[in-house]
C-alpha cells in the first residue's frame, strides 16, 4: 500500500465529487483538510483512514451516515477498478490474501455453516469476508446460482441456515443466538462477494447508482428535501429578527426618559442640556405555529413538521402545536429531540391529538386552543397555522378563529394545497381567509421562500 | 513535515505524540479512556493545528476531553462557557474603565496643579488618550488569554451551541486565524498555537463557516466494555463483574425512554455509592435505594422504577441459580 498523497489526490476529490452528488456539502477548505489529515495517518488501517476523512469532510451525524454508505461504496469500486485494470485478481485496498480460495476446497458445507456462525458470533469483520468468500465459492459449485445479486445473498444465508434469534442447528451446544445486526453484517459481505464476482465476470463496473431514497432518510414527498427548508426558515428566522428594529428617518420614535435626562442635568448645574433616550429593545418575536397532522394532508404533514423542526431550531420563543381532531402542545418533544425521524416519531406515537374519526375539526380546534392558550397571545406574537382547511363538513366556527387572530399580532396561513384547489368540496378557506393577515399556497420550498419574503419584506403592507 | 508540525509547540509531552496509539496512551495516561475516533481526531487536530468540534450527547465525557487532553499535554486549559447572551466583553476582552477614569483624574488634577498653558494641555490629553488605551487596561477574556498566552494552552469552548448565531460569527477569526483585532490596539497574534474544544450538545445546528474551520468529533455512549474499564478506572475498588452488572443497568436505563439518561459521570457516580454501601450485587432492593444517583426526573424515576426494577427483581433468582 505504498501509495503517497499524490497519487491518491484524484481519487479523493472523485470522492468528494461522490459525496457532493449526494447532498453532503464539501468545501475545497474541507478537502485540503483532508489531504493534510490523511498524510498524519498511517495507511494501512481502513478505520484510521475512514475517520481521518469523516472528521473533516463529515460535520454532522446526519452527513456521517451519507459519507459511509459513499465511502464503502466507493472504496469497493476503486478496489474493482483497480482489480480490473490489473487484471490478475488483485484484491485491492482492503485485500489480505490469506489464501482462502485455495483452501476452500477442504470445507464441506456442515463445517462451513459452524465456522460462519463462529465468525458472526464473534463479530471479527476480517473472518466474515474471508467466509462469505467461501461460501460464495461453495454455493456457486453447487450450482445454485440465480445471477441476481440479492435473490444469491438470501439463498446463501438460507442454505447456511444462518436466521438472526436462531440457536444452532444441531442444539447439543450451547450457542449464543445470533444477532440480528451481525447477520446484517454478514450478508453485506456476502452481498459485496456476489458483486465482485459478477463484476469478474463481465469485466465492467456496474453503474454507480445514487443511494436510495430511504437510505437517506429524508421526508419523501413530492416537495423538497429538508436542507432546503432548513435553509428558507434560517432566512425567516433572519428577517423576522431584524424586523422592525430599523429606524427610518433620524432617531424615529425614540422616547425621552425623563429620569435619566434629569440625573444627567444634575452635571449641567440641573440644566438639561442632553437628552437622554429610553434604549430600543428590540422585538423579540413569539411564534405559535399550528400544524395540521390529519390523513387529507399526509403527504403534506412531513414537509409541514420538517418546517416545524426547522423552526425550532432558529427559535427560541416557539409553540408548536399539531392537531387533527384536538389541538396538543408538542413544544417540549421538538426541545428533546434533534432527530427529524424521532421527532415525527413520537408524535405520531404520543401526540394524543386523533380522538375517534381522526377527521380534522378545525373548529373544535380553534375553541381549545382559544380556551387554553390565547391568554398567552398579545400583540407581538405571531400565529402560523399549516393546514388545508378541509373540515369534513364540521363546524367551521370562524368567529372563534377571527377571536383569536384579534388577540395575536400576526396570523399567517400556510397551505399545502394550490390556491386553485381551495373552497372547493370541504375546504372552507374562505371562511378562514379575511381574517388572517395573509394566506398563502406552501407546496414547495419556494412557497416557502415566497412566504418568508413577503413577510419579512414589507411590515408596513402586512401590519 | 510541513508548518502544521512547526506550529505545533514543543512544551507537552504528546503534542508531537507520532502516532494515534500514542495518543491514546497519552490520554489513557491522564484518566481518559479515548475510542478509536476520538484519539485520531485528538492526534490530527494537534498535528494539524485545527480546531475540533466535539457533539453529543449530554454526559458522555466532551468536557473531560479537553480536560484529559490538557492534562495530557501538560497545557493549561482555559475555559469559556457559553450561554445565550454572552457578548465580546465576557469573551474577548473589556476594556478597564476604572483604571481608565483613574488615570484620567490622576492626570487631570496634575495638570490643574501645574496650571500649564493651553496648548501643553491638549498635548497631555492626546498622551493620556494613547495611554489609557494601552495593555495594562485591557482586562483579557478566556479567548484573548488563550490568544496571548506565551504557552501553548488547550482552550475548551464549551456548549457552543448555547450561544447566538453572531457570538459563532466572532469567533471564525480567532478560530481560523488565531488572532484578535481590537481596534485601539490593533491585531493581536497567537504567540503559540492553542488547541481548541468546541463542544455542542446539538441542541440547534451550527452555521456552516464554524463547522467548515473545525475537525468533526461524534461523541457516543461508550459501548459496555469500555464503560467497565472507564468505571474501574476511576474506581479501581469495584469487583470487575459488579462493575459489568453496573454496565449493564446502566444499558438498559439508556434504552428508555427517558428525559434525561444517566450520562458516565453518573455511572461513576453509582460505582462509587454502591462500594460505600458495600453492596456486591445489584437486586430490586438495592435498585430502589441507589437509583436517584442515575435517573434524576420525576417522571423517569417512575419508568425506570417500572421497567427496569422490576426485570431486576425477576432477574435476580433466576441469575444466581445456574
Amino acid at each position: 500500500m505504498e501509495r503517497g498523497p499524490a497519487a491518491i489526490a484524484p481519487q479523493l476529490v472523485s470522492f468528494t465529487e461522490e459525496l457532493r452528488s449526494e447532498g453532503v456539502a464539501v468545501g475545497t477548505s474541507e478537502i485540503l483538510d483532508a489531504f493534510a489529515a490523511v498524510e498524519e495517518i498511517p495507511w494501512n488501517r481502513r478505520e484510521d483512514f475512514r475517520e481521518a476523512l469523516a472528521a473533516t469532510m463529515a460535520k454532522s451525524q446526519e452527513d456521517r451516515r451519507v459519507f459511509e454508505l459513499v465511502f464503502d461504496r466507493w472504496l469497493f469500486r476503486a478496489a474493482e477498478l483497480e482489480a480490473l485494470t490489473q487484471d490478475d485478481g488483485a484484491e485491492g485496498v482492503d485485500g489480505d490474501s490469506t489464501g482462502v480460495d485455495s483452501t476452500g476446497e477442504r470445507f464441506d458445507l456442515d463445517e462451513l455453516r459452524e465456522t460462519i456462525r463462529q465468525a458472526i458470533v464473534e463479530g471479527s469483520d476480517g473472518q466474515m469476508r474471508d467466509l462469505a468468500q467461501l461460501a460464495v465459492a461453495a454455493f456457486g459449485r453447487r450450482g445454485e446460482g440465480s445471477g441476481v445479486v440479492g435473490v444469491d445473498v438470501q439463498r446463501i444465508r438460507r442454505s447456511l441456515g444462518l436466521t438472526p434469534g436462531s440457536t444452532a442447528a444441531d442444539g447439543s451446544q450451547e450457542e449464543p443466538e445470533l444477532d440480528r445486526d451481525d447477520v446484517r453484517r454478514f450478508e453485506q459481505h456476502l452481498r459485496r462477494e456476489l458483486e465482485r464476482g459478477l463484476i469478474e465476470r463481465t469485466g465492467k463496473l456496474p453503474p454507480s447508482r445514487p443511494l436510495a431514497e430511504l437510505d437517506r432518510a429524508l421526508p419523501t414527498s413530492p416537495i423538497q428535501d429538508l436542507a432546503s427548508v432548513h435553509r428558507s426558515v434560517t432566512q425567516l428566522k433572519r428577517r423576522l429578527a431584524t424586523l422592525g428594529n430599523e429606524q427610518r428617518g433620524r432617531r424615529r420614535s425614540r422616547v425621552v426618559d425623563v429620569r435619566r435626562t434629569m440625573r444627567t442635568s444634575l452635571e449641567t448645574g440641573g440644566v438639561p442640556l442632553r437628552l437622554r433616550y429610553r434604549p430600543k429593545r428590540p422585538k423579540r418575536p413569539e411564534i405559535y405555529v399550528l400544524c395540521d397532522v390529519s390523513t387529507s394532508v399526509t403527504s403534506a404533514s412531513m414537509f409541514f413538521l420538517s418546517v416545524l423542526h426547522a423552526l425550532h431550531d432558529s427559535f427560541r420563543k416557539l409553540r408548536s402545536f399539531v392537531f387533527i381532531e384536538r389541538i396538543s402542545e408538542v413544544t417540549d418533544v421538538f426541545e428533546q429531540e434533534r432527530d427529524f425521524r424521532k421527532v415525527s416519531e413520537r408524535i405520531s406515537r404520543d401526540g394524543g391529538v386523533a380522538d375517534v374519526s381522526g377527521y380534522t375539526d378545525y373548529g373544535r380546534v380553534w375553541l381549545e386552543f382559544l380556551g387554553e392558550i390565547s391568554a398567552d397571545l398579545d400583540p407581538r406574537s405571531t400565529v402560523i397555522v399549516l393546514g388545508d382547511a378541509r373540515t369534513n363538513g364540521r363546524d367551521p366556527q370562524p368567529a372563534a378563529f377571527a377571536q383569536l387572530t384579534e388577540r395575536a399580532g400576526r396570523t399567517f396561513w400556510l397551505n399545502p394545497e394550490p390556491r386553485l384547489y381551495w373552497n372547493y368540496g370541504d375546504s372552507v378557506m374562505s371562511a378562514y381567509e379575511p381574517h388572517t393577515t395573509r394566506a398563502f399556497e406552501c407546496w414547495t420550498t419556494r412557497h416557502l421562500e415566497e412566504f418568508v419574503d413577503v413577510v419579512a419584506g414589507g411590515p408596513g403592507n402586512v401590519n | 513535515m510541513d508548518d502544521a508540525t512547526d506550529n505545533a509547540p514543543a512544551g507537552g509531552s504528546i503534542s508531537g505524540s507520532e502516532s494515534i496509539a500514542e495518543s491514546r496512551d497519552a490520554l489513557a495516561r491522564a484518566g481518559y479512556l479515548a475510542d478509536e475516533p476520538a484519539s485520531l481526531v485528538s492526534h490530527l487536530a494537534q498535528r494539524l493545528g485545527k480546531p475540533v468540534l466535539v457533539e453529543g450527547p449530554a454526559g458522555v465525557g466532551k468536557t473531560e476531553l479537553a480536560k484529559a487532553l490538557a492534562r495530557a499535554t501538560g497545557r493549561e486549559l482555559i475555559r469559556l462557557q457559553c450561554y445565550e447572551g454572552l457578548d465580546e466583553a465576557k469573551a474577548l476582552y473589556e476594556w478597564n474603565y476604572r483604571k481608565q477614569l483613574l488615570r484620567i483624574q490622576a492626570g487631570t488634577t496634575a495638570q490643574a496643579s501645574e496650571l500649564e498653558p493651553e496648548d501643553g494641555g491638549s498635548r497631555d490629553a492626546e498622551a493620556v488618550m494613547s495611554d489609557i488605551f494601552a495593555e495594562d487596561f485591557l482586562l483579557t477574556r478566556p479567548l484573548l488569554a488563550a490568544i496571548a498566552s506565551p504557552q501553548p494552552v488547550v482552550l475548551l469552548i464549551d456548549e457552543i451551541d448555547k450561544t447566538d448565531q453572531e457570538f459563532e460569527a466572532m469567533l471564525l477569526e480567532v478560530l481560523s486565524d488565531f488572532q484578535i483585532s481590537i481596534p485601539e490596539l490593533g491585531v493581536v497574534e497567537a504567540s503559540s498555537m492553542p488547541l481548541v474544544l468546541l463542544t455542542s450538545n446539538d441542541s440547534r445546528e451550527l452555521t456552516e463557516a464554524l463547522k467548515r474551520r473545525c475537525l468533526y468529533l461524534w461523541l457516543d455512549y461508550p459501548d459496555a466494555e469500555r464503560e467497565v474499564e472507564i468505571i474501574r478506572l476511576h474506581e479501581p475498588g469495584i469487583d470487575e463483574a459488579l462493575a459489568r452488572r453496573l454496565v449493564e443497568v446502566v444499558g438498559m436505563v439508556r434504552e428508555l425512554d427517558l428525559k434525561k439518561p444517566p450520562s458516565i459521570a453518573e455511572s461513576i457516580d453509582w460505582a462509587r455509592a454502591l462500594l460505600l454501601l458495600g453492596a456486591d450485587q445489584i437486586d430490586a432492593e438495592i435498585f430502589q435505594q441507589t437509583m436517584s444517583i442515575i435517573v434524576k426526573h420525576r417522571t423517569d424515576l417512575d419508568l425506570v422504577a417500572e421497567r427496569v426494577g422490576v426485570r431486576l427483581a425477576g432477574a435476580v433468582p433466576g441469575g444466581s441459580a445456574p
